[in-house]
C-alpha cells in the first residue's frame, strides 16, 4: 500500500497534491468538497486580494455618491443599506464554512503588495479557523529609483507584520525574480516563514498590434513551466530550513514525482484541474501511486529531496554551468568559481 | 413622559419611520417628492426590520399609483394594516379607490407629500392642489406643518383611523416639509404602543374578507337605496373630530407635544387672524410672534384637521375679538367662488359664529409650486387685511400685472433673530456640497443642543447642476420655512458662479464669504468680478478662501471637495468652538464612511487636517476689477429668451411678472443654444490628421456638442485662425473639406466621444483623433470656431446616404445642449431621430428623464433648422403617453385626409397635375419630401388671397400634405409599467406611430426605482435586496401582434444597426416599437466608457439586437432577424462592472450568487427562445413538386 502522507508547514497531509489558490477551484463549497473527495491533501483557498478589496471599497463609495444630491427628483440612485461587507468578512465566512465542511487542512491565502493595515486580515483568517496562511507577496517593480534591496525589505517587513499577527504556520509564495533567491529565501525563513512556495505566476500582458492596445492575460501553466520550480526546489532544499511546495507545471503524476524528488513537501496543482476538471486530481494521485508502486517507493517521504542539489549525484546539474556543458564537450578541470 | 430622543432627518423619513412601524402591507410606487418614503420602507423591509408587532411588513411595488391604490384596497379588505405614499398625479390616480376605501369605512393612513398638479406645466414642487382634489373622497385629512408634526401626525392619523374607521389622508408640504431636514424629537416605541390599541387592530382584522366568515362587499346599488346607504356613515364622521382631539391629547400626555384640531397662536385679543394649513403656518407663526411682540393684535389659526371640518371647533379656536380674517389657500381652483379652505371657513363662520358681527373674511393664494412665502409677505397680508379696502382673492409672492391680484410686500422685512446662524452654500451637484451640508446639520443637530434646519434648492439640469443649501442653526426651535435672505455665512464652492450669479445678494452686513478659489492669496481678490468686490466692501464682508480642488486632489478625493469645504465652514462659522467642531467632523466622518471602509475614513480625515493648513483670509483691495458679471444670455438672443428665460437661468425667475409668462404653457423651441453653461473642466480637441471621419463621436455625443460636416473649401476663406479642416475622405464628397468641431461652452466634458473614437495616433497610441484638454485655455478660440462652424452651410440633406453613420451624422441635430446627465445614454437616440426626421416629427413624450431634459424650463434642447422647422414636442402625463401620441396620429391623419379632400374639391383651381401629384406623392425619402414641400408651396401660391371657405380651410391644412412622423417617446417606467396598457392598445391599433422606449431598466428620473424592465439581480430602490424576477420581454409581447415593427437596439454596441432600425421603423406604415438600451447614471457605471460597456452587454447576451419587420413577412421572408451573435461570455463580467449588480455582493452576498446564476439562466433561455422564434418565422418552403413519372424506365 502506497503511503502518500507528507508533512507541510507542520501539518500532516494525507497526500502531497493540493490545489493551489484559485477562485474557480475554491470559491464554491461544493467544489471544495469535490476536491477533498478527489484526494486533495489540503485545500488552499483562493486569495483574498488586498488590491481588490481596496479597489472595491473605493468603487462602491464612488458609485454610491456619483450623481447624487444634484437634481431634486433623484437625490440618490441606490438604496443605502445599513451594512456593507466591504472587508474580509465574506472570506472569513468562507474559511469557517470550509473548515466545517471538510476534514483536510484549510490554508487561507492572502494576496498583498504592501505592509499596512490589511495585515490584520491575517489574524482574522487564523481566528476564523485557517490551519495555515499562504502569503502571496507580489510586486512588479517599475520605479528605477527603487533598489532590489528596498523591494526585498518591503517583503520582509510585510512578512514580519503578519508573523506578529498570527501564530499559525505561514507559507510565502514567491516570485522567481530575485537576484539571489537563496538569500531571499533565507531571510524569509529568518523572518518567520514556515514554508516557501515556488513560484507565483504573474499576469503577463500581451500586445494587440491591430488596435494598438495592451491586454493583461492570464495563461494556464504548461509542461515546460515545471522546470523553473524544479530547479529552485532542488537548489534550496536542505539549505533553507523551511518546507517547500511547488506551484506550476504539474500536468501528470510523473511531474509530481519529479518535484518531490527535487525537494517539495507538497505540490500545488491548478492549471491541470482547470483544464481537465476537479476529478483529475484523483487521476494525478493514481498516476503518482502507480509510478511509486512500479518503482517500489512505499512512501512519499522516501522520495522527497533525493534529487535535490545536496543529494544529487551531479550537483552542478542544477547550476548555470550546465548550460555551458550542453553546448560544449569540454570538461573544465578547475573550479570556475575561483576565477571570479 | 419618556426620555427625549432627537434625530435630524427630513419629513419623508420622519413619516416613513412611523408608517413602517404601524403597518403590515405597504404598496409603493415612485413619485416625487414622496418616493423616499417608499424607498425607506423597501430598504428597511429588505434589512428585515420588524414593525411594532415584531413582523417585517410586506412591501410591494406596483405598476402605477392606481395599481398601488388597488393593492392597498385589497390588502385592507383582507385585514392587513396597510399604507402607501404618494403625491400629485399619483394621488389623482388613487382617487377612485379612495372613494371605495372610505365608502367601506376602512381604516388606513395614506401619507401624501403634497405637490402641484400638472396644468399649464408640470411641477414637482409643493402646494395643496393634489390633496384638494381628494377632499371629496371621504378620507379624513390631517395636515402637518413641519417635520416634527409630520412625524407626530403620522402616528395620530394612524391611531385615529383605527379607532374611527375613517381612513386618513395625512399630508405635508412637498419639498418644504418632505425634504427639509430638521432636528426633531423622535416618537419612541412605547408611545406607539400606547396609542395604537391592539383591540382596534383586531377589530379591523375581524372585518376582513375571509371564506371562514363570508360576506359580500362592493355591491351595485340602485336608486332605491344608494342615497340612504351613503348617508349611513354620518355618525362615524360626526364622531371623528373628537377622536382626533382625544388622540392628540393622549399624545401630548406621552410626549409633551400638544396639538389642537385648530390651533390658535398669537395675541389673545387679536383682531386680525390668518387661517391656513401646511408649512406656511410656521412662517406665519414666526411673523405673528414678531408682530405681537411689537404690540400688534394679530394671530394665526393653524388648520390641522381639514376633513371632516369641525366648524364649531374651528370657530371656537378663534379669539372672540377677531374682526378680520384672511384665509390662505395653497392651491388654485380657477373659476371658483374662492379657494376651498376659504369657502370652508366662510361656511364654518356662518354656521358657528356666535358673536354679534361676523368677522370679515378674505381669501388669498400663496406658495403655489413651493413659491417662497416669507414673513415679509405675511406682514403684507396683515396690512392688506387691516386696510380700509382690502384686496379680496389676492395673491402674494408674485407680481400679477395681468389680473392685478397680487399684494406688494417689503422684501427687506425680516424676523430672523440674531441668535440663528444662517448659512448659504452655492455648489455643484457633483462636488458633494449638499451631502456635506446634510452632514453638518446632523453634526450640529445631534452633537449639540442647537436646533438645526437644512433646505436645499436644486437646478433644472441634471449635468452641471447648481445647488444652493440653506442652513440654519440656533438655540430655539426654527420655524423659518422660507429661504435665507439675510445670511451671515455664504460659501461659493465653484468659481464659475462668480460671473453668473449675484452670490452676495442675500449677505447680511458683516457676513463671512468663503470661496473655493483656484487662485492664490494675492490673486484671488483681483479675480473677483467688480460687482462682488463692491458688495464685499459695501456690506463689510470678511472673505476667506481655499483652493478646495487642490486640497481634495492631494488627499485622494478627486473632485469631491465636500469634506474640505465643510471643514472650512466649521472653522469659520462659530457654531462650535473650532477644536470641538473639527473633532465633531471627524466623528461624523467615521460614522458616515465607516461602513464603507476605513481607507475612505482615513482619506477624509486626512483632507480635514490638510484643509486647515490651506484656509486663508483674503486681503481686500479696491473694487476695480475689470471682470464684470456676465448677462445670462447674449444680447443677440431672441427677446423672450433674454427677458423671460434669462432671469430663470440666473435664479431670478421669481422676479418675472405674470404677463411675461405664456398663459397656455406654450414655449418657443431652439432655446438651449443661448445658454452657455461652461460646465466642462476639459473638452475634446480634434486631430484632423488622425481622424478617419467615421462619425462615431458625433453619433454618441449626448449633448450634440461635437459635430462634423463636409463642405466647400471656399468657405474656409473666412475661417478663424485656429479653425481646423482637412480633406473629406468620403469619395462621394471628394474635393470638399471636412471638420469636426466642438461646442466648448456646451460640452459637459463626459469624454464619451473620446472613448468611442477608434482612430489612434500611430506615433503615440495614447492619443486618438480626439483628446481631452483643459477647457479654459481653449474656450475663447473654440467659441469663435464653433460660431464659424455653424455658419458653414450644412450639406444638402438630399445628397446624404443616411444609411451609414459616416454621412448621416452630417445631418443637423435638432436636439442639442440638453440638461441631461453627462454621458447620458438616452439623448444620443433622440439626437439621431431629430437628425433623421426632426423637420417633420411631432413628439409625445412621457413624463420622466426625457420630459425633464426635454421640457424643464428655462430652455429646451428641441431645436429648429434654417427653415424654422423642427420637432414639435409635448408632454401630457406619465401614464397616458401612448394614447396621447395616438391622438396626434389620428388627428394628423384626419387633417391630411381633409386636406386631400379639399385639394380634390379645388382641383380645378389647383391644377390637375399639381392636385394629382399632391395627393399621390410617395414621400418615401428625403428627396420625395422636399418635392412635396415644393408642391405645397406651389399650392399655397395658387390659393394666396383666396377668401372662399374651402380655400381658407386648405391653406390652413396644406402643410399636412407633407408626411408627418409621429414619435411616442418615453422610458421603461412608462412603457413597461404605468403606460403599458395604453402602449399595448396603441400598437394594437395598427396606426402609423413610432414608439421609442429608452430603456434604462429603472425609473431614472425619480432616482432609480425598480421597474419591470429592471433585470434580475440588479439592486435598485424598491429592490434593495436585488430584483428577484426576470426583466419583462416587451419586444416579445409586441411581436405577438404580428403587424408591429419591433426592434431592440444598443447604440454603443452597433450604431449602424440603430440607424437602420430607426429608418425601417419610420418607413413602416404601421406601429413600430423600438426598445433602446440606454445606459444610465443609476446603473453605477463609468459613464465615459458606457458605450463600450454596451458592447460587452450585447456580447454577453444580456441585451439582444433584433428586428421584427412585418413587411418582410408580407414579402415571404423571415420577419425576425437576430442581429447580435450568440452570447460569447457569461453575464458576470459585464454585470459586475455595474454597481447595481456588484453592490449586492457587498450587501447580500449569498443572494447575489444565487441571483447571478438565475440571471445567467434568464439570458441563456431567452437566447434559445429567440433562436426558436427565428426558426418559427422561417417561411414555409413550398412543398417540393412531385417527381414527374420517369419517362424512361431504363434510366
Amino acid at each position: 500500500m502506497t503511503d502518500l502522507t507528507t508533512t507541510y508547514l507542520g501539518l500532516t497531509l494525507r497526500s502531497p497534491i493540493i490545489p493551489s489558490a484559485a477562485a474557480p477551484l475554491s470559491e464554491d463549497l461544493d467544489n471544495i468538497r469535490r476536491l477533498e473527495d478527489a484526494g486533495a491533501g489540503a485545500i488552499v483557498l483562493h486569495s483574498l486580494f488586498e488590491e481588490q478589496l481596496l479597489r472595491e471599497k473605493f468603487e462602491l463609495h464612488h458609485h454610491l455618491e456619483y450623481g447624487t444630491e444634484s437634481f431634486a427628483e433623484s437625490l440618490s440612485y441606490f438604496p443605502e443599506p445599513d451594512e456593507y461587507h466591504v472587508g474580509p468578512e465574506l472570506y472569513l465566512d468562507h474559511i469557517r464554512s470550509t473548515k466545517a465542511a471538510i476534514a483536510v487542512p484549510v490554508i487561507a491565502s492572502l494576496n498583498g503588495f504592501s505592509a499596512g493595515g490589511w495585515v490584520e486580515y491575517a489574524r482574522l483568517m487564523a481566528e476564523a479557523g485557517a490551519d495555515a496562511l499562504e502569503l502571496n507577496l507580489y510586486l512588479v517593480p517599475t520605479d528605477p529609483d527603487r533598489s532590489g534591496a528596498e523591494v526585498e525589505q518591503l517583503f520582509i517587513d510585510t512578512l514580519t507584520q503578519v508573523r506578529q499577527e498570527v501564530t499559525c504556520p505561514i507559507a510565502v509564495k514567491l516570485s522567481p525574480f530575485f537576484s539571489s533567491l537563496p538569500h531571499m529565501a533565507k531571510r524569509l525563513a529568518d523572518g518567520g516563514a514556515n514554508g516557501l512556495i515556488l513560484f507565483n505566476r504573474f499576469m503577463q500582458p500581451d500586445i494587440d498590434p491591430e488596435v494598438l492596445e495592451v491586454h493583461p492575460q492570464a495563461h494556464l501553466s504548461g509542461k515546460g513551466d515545471l522546470r523553473l520550480p524544479l530547479r529552485w526546489l532542488a537548489l534550496l532544499h536542505g539549505r533553507v530550513p523551511v518546507d517547500f511546495a511547488s506551484s506550476g507545471g504539474v500536468q501528470r503524476g510523473r511531474d509530481i514525482v519529479k518535484l518531490l524528488m527535487a525537494g517539495a513537501k507538497a505540490t500545488q496543482v491548478c492549471s491541470a484541474l482547470l483544464r481537465h476538471g476537479i476529478p483529475y486530481l484523483g487521476v494525478l494521485e493514481q498516476e503518482l501511486c502507480h509510478w511509486m508502486e512500479e518503482h517500489e517507493y512505499a512512501t512519499v517521504q522516501e522520495m522527497q529531496g533525493i534529487l535535490s542539489q545536496r543529494f544529487c549525484p551531479d550537483a552542478s546539474a542544477y547550476e548555470r554551468a550546465q548550460y555551458v556543458r550542453a553546448v560544449s564537450s569540454y570538461e573544465p578541470t578547475f573550479d570556475l568559481e575561483t576565477l571570479r | 413622559m419618556t426620555a427625549k430622543s432627537y434625530a435630524t432627518l427630513d419629513g419623508n423619513e420622519a413619516v416613513a419611520r412611523v408608517a413602517y412601524a404601524l403597518n403590515e402591507v405597504i404598496a409603493i410606487y415612485p413619485i416625487t417628492p414622496a418616493s423616499p418614503m417608499g424607498e425607506w420602507a423597501d430598504a428597511w423591509a429588505s434589512e428585515g426590520r420588524p414593525n411594532l408587532w415584531g413582523s417585517v411588513p410586506s412591501v410591494v411595488e406596483m405598476q402605477s399609483e392606481g395599481g398601488a391604490a388597488g393593492a392597498v384596497h385589497g390588502a385592507l379588505q383582507t385585514g392587513s394594516l396597510t399604507t402607501t405614499f404618494t403625491a400629485s398625479q399619483g394621488l389623482l390616480l388613487m382617487i377612485p379607490n379612495l372613494y371605495k376605501i372610505a365608502g367601506e369605512l376602512t381604516p388606513m393612513a395614506l401619507h401624501v407629500a403634497a405637490r402641484s398638479l400638472a396644468a399649464q406645466g408640470l411641477s414637482i414642487f409643493g402646494d395643496h392642489s393634489d390633496v384638494m382634489a381628494a377632499r371629496g373622497t371621504g378620507f379624513a385629512m390631517l395636515c402637518s406643518a413641519s417635520v416634527q408634526e409630520a412625524h407626530d401626525f403620522a402616528l395620530i392619523s394612524q391611531a385615529a383611523t383605527l379607532e374611527s374607521r375613517i381612513p386618513f389622508l395625512h399630508f405635508f408640504d412637498g419639498f418644504r416639509t418632505s425634504h427639509e431636514v430638521q432636528k426633531i424629537e423622535l416618537i419612541g416605541p412605547e408611545v406607539l404602543r400606547s396609542l395604537i390599541r391592539d383591540e382596534w387592530v383586531l377589530a379591523h382584522r375581524s372585518r376582513a374578507l375571509t371564506p371562514d366568515r363570508p360576506v359580500l362587499r362592493g355591491t351595485a346599488q340602485n336608486p332605491d337605496v344608494y342615497f340612504q346607504a351613503r348617508e349611513s356613515v354620518n355618525p362615524f364622521y360626526g364622531a371623528l373630530p373628537a377622536i382626533v382631539q382625544r388622540t392628540m391629547d393622549e399624545f401630548a400626555a406621552l410626549t409633551g407635544r400638544a396639538y389642537r384640531l385648530y390651533d390658535y397662536f398669537g395675541a389673545p385679543e387679536a383682531t386680525d387672524v390668518v387661517v391656513l394649513m401646511g408649512s406656511g403656518c410656521e412662517t406665519v407663526h414666526e411673523t405673528v410672534d414678531y408682530l405681537t411682540a411689537q404690540g400688534s393684535a394679530v394671530g394665526v389659526l393653524k388648520v390641522r384637521l381639514y376633513r371632516p371640518l369641525d366648524a364649531a371647533a374651528l370657530v371656537a379656536a378663534l379669539p372672540k375679538s377677531v374682526r378680520r380674517i384672511t384665509v390662505l389657500d395653497r392651491t388654485k381652483e380657477p373659476g371658483s367662488g374662492g379657494e376651498p379652505l376659504y369657502l370652508d371657513v366662510v361656511a364654518a363662520l356662518s354656521e358657528a359664529w356666535e358673536g354679534d358681527t361676523l368677522p370679515k373674511v378674505i381669501n388669498g393664494r400663496y406658495g403655489l409650486s413651493s413659491k417662497e412665502f416669507t414673513p415679509a409677505m405675511v406682514k403684507a397680508i396683515f396690512e392688506n387685511l387691516a386696510s380700509d379696502r382690502p384686496k379680496r382673492h389676492f395673491t402674494i409672492g408674485i407680481d400679477d400685472d395681468v389680473s392685478h391680484t397680487s399684494l406688494p410686500w417689503d422684501a427687506s422685512f425680516s424676523t430672523e433673530p440674531d441668535s440663528v446662524v444662517r448659512a448659504l452654500f452655492y455648489g455643484l451637484g457633483a462636488d458633494g456640497t449638499v451631502g456635506a451640508n446634510k452632514n453638518s446639520i446632523k453634526i450640529i443637530g445631534e452633537e449639540t443642543p442647537n436646533y438645526a434646519q437644512g433646505y436645499f434648492v436644486y437646478d433644472s439640469k441634471k449635468s452641471g447642476a447648481i445647488t444652493v443649501s440653506h442652513l440654519r442653526f440656533g438655540p430655539d426651535r426654527i420655524r423659518s420655512t422660507y429661504l435665507i435672505t439675510q445670511a451671515n455665512f455664504i460659501a461659493c464652492h465653484q468659481w464659475l458662479f462668480m460671473e453668473k450669479l449675484d452670490l452676495l445678494a442675500a449677505a447680511a452686513p458683516g457676513a463671512v464669504f468663503l470661496l473655493n478659489s483656484p487662485y492664490d492669496r494675492e490673486e484671488t481678490w483681483g479675480q473677483l468680478p467688480r460687482e462682488i468686490q463692491e458688495s464685499i466692501i459695501r456690506k463689510n464682508i470678511r472673505v476667506y478662501a481655499i483652493n478646495g480642488y487642490q486640497v481634495a486632489r492631494e488627499n485622494g478625493m478627486g473632485g469631491r471637495i465636500n469634506t474640505v469645504m465643510q471643514t472650512c465652514f466649521f472653522a469659520l462659522a462659530n457654531v462650535l468652538p473650532r477644536d470641538e467642531a473639527i473633532a465633531a467632523i471627524k466623528t461624523a466622518i467615521q460614522k458616515t464612511y465607516g461602513k464603507k471602509g476605513q481607507e475612505i475614513v482615513a482619506m477624509n480625515l486626512k483632507a480635514v487636517d490638510a484643509t486647515l493648513d490651506h484656509l486663508y483670509e483674503v486681503p481686500l483691495g479696491l473694487a476695480d476689477s475689470p471682470i464684470r458679471r456676465q448677462p445670462p444670455v447674449p444680447a443677440n438672443a431672441p427677446a423672450f429668451v433674454r427677458e423671460v428665460e434669462g432671469p430663470m437661468l440666473v435664479q431670478q425667475g421669481e422676479s418675472l411678472k405674470v404677463s411675461q409668462l405664456p398663459c397656455d404653457g406654450t414655449y418657443p423651441t431652439a432655446t438651449s443654444q443661448w445658454e452657455k453653461r461652461n460646465v466642462a473642466q476639459s473638452i475634446p480637441t480634434w486631430d484632423p490628421d488622425v481622424c478617419i471621419q467615421c462619425g462615431k463621436c458625433v453619433a454618441v455625443c449626448p449633448h450634440a456638442t461635437i459635430r462634423g460636416k463636409s463642405y466647400d473649401g471656399a468657405a474656409l476663406a473666412e475661417a478663424p485662425p485656429t479653425f481646423k479642416a482637412t480633406d473629406t475622405r468620403d469619395r462621394a464628397f471628394g474635393g470638399e473639406k471636412f471638420t469636426i468641431q466642438i461646442a466648448p461652452e456646451d460640452c459637459t466634458g463626459c469624454g464619451i466621444c473620446v472613448d468611442v473614437c477608434p482612430a489612434k495616433n500611430r506615433a503615440n497610441p495614447s492619443l486618438k483623433a480626439l483628446n481631452m484638454e483643459e477647457q479654459l485655455p481653449l474656450r475663447e478660440a473654440e467659441r469663435q470656431n464653433w460660431d464659424f462652424f455653424l455658419k458653414v452651410p450644412n450639406p444638402d440633406r438630399r445628397s446624404l446616404d443616411v444609411t451609414h453613420i459616416r454621412q448621416q451624422q452630417w445631418q443637423q441635430p435638432l436636439f442639442e445642449f440638453s440638461g441631461a446627465c453627462g454621458g447620458c445614454g438616452e439623448t444620443p437616440y433622440l439626437k439621431m431621430l431629430s437628425q433623421l426626421f426632426g423637420d417633420r416629427m411631432v413628439i409625445a413624450n412621457a413624463t420622466g428623464c426625457s420630459s425633464i431634459y426635454g421640457g424643464n424650463l428655462p430652455t429646451t434642447p428641441w431645436s429648429q433648422d434654417a427653415h424654422g422647422r423642427g420637432p414639435a414636442w409635448s408632454n401630457s402625463l406619465f401614464e397616458d403617453n401612448g394614447e396621447f401620441g395616438l391622438g396626434f396620429r389620428v388627428s394628423i391623419d384626419k387633417q391630411a385626409h381633409f386636406a386631400a379632400e379639399l385639394v380634390e374639391r379645388l382641383r380645378d383651381r389647383v391644377g390637375d397635375d399639381l392636385a394629382t401629384a399632391l395627393i399621390n406623392a410617395d414621400q418615401r425619402d428625403e428627396a420625395d419630401i422636399w418635392e412635396q414641400r415644393d408642391r405645397v408651396a406651389a399650392l399655397k401660391g395658387k390659393l394666396a388671397g383666396a377668401t372662399d371657405p374651402d380655400a381658407l380651410q386648405l391653406l390652413s391644412l396644406a402643410d399636412y400634405l407633407v408626411k408627418k412622423s409621429v414619435w411616442i417617446i418615453g422610458g421603461d417606467g412608462w412603457a413597461y409599467d404605468i403606460g403599458f396598457g395604453g402602449l399595448d392598445h396603441v400598437i394594437a391599433s395598427g396606426r402609423n406611430v413610432n414608439i421609442l422606449v429608452m430603456d434604462t431598466e429603472v425609473y431614472s428620473n425619480t432616482g432609480g426605482q425598480s421597474s419591470k424592465a429592471t433585470p434580475r439581480a440588479a439592486v435598485a430602490k424598491f429592490a434593495a435586496g436585488g430584483k428577484p424576477s426576470a426583466k419583462k420581454d416587451l419586444g416579445a409581447i409586441a411581436m405577438t401582434y404580428g403587424n408591429v415593427y419591433v426592434a431592440s437596439v444598443a447604440l454603443g454596441a452597433k450604431d449602424e444597426h440603430t440607424l437602420r432600425v430607426f429608418l425601417e421603423a419610420e418607413a413602416y406604415d404601421g406601429p413600430s416599437l423600438i426598445i433602446a438600451y440606454s445606459h444610465c447614471i443609476a446603473h453605477g457605471i463609468n459613464m465615459t466608457t458606457a458605450m463600450h460597456h454596451q458592447q460587452a452587454i450585447v456580447e454577453s447576451g444580456r441585451w439582444l439586437l433584433y428586428r421584427y419587420n412585418p413587411d418582410l413577412a408580407a414579402q415571404g421572408q423571415n420577419p425576425l432577424h437576430l442581429d447580435s451573435r450568440s452570447p460569447r461570455k457569461g453575464v458576470q463580467e459585464s454585470m459586475y462592472a455595474e454597481n447595481r449588480f456588484k453592490m449586492l455582493t457587498k450587501t447580500k452576498p449569498a443572494d447575489a450568487k444565487r441571483l447571478l446564476a438565475e440571471a445567467q439562466k434568464d439570458v441563456d433561455s431567452r437566447w434559445q427562445r429567440y433562436q426558436a422564434l427565428v426558426q418559427l418565422h422561417e417561411p414555409k418552403q413550398p412543398p417540393a413538386p412531385e417527381a414527374p413519372p420517369n419517362p424512361d424506365p431504363e434510366a
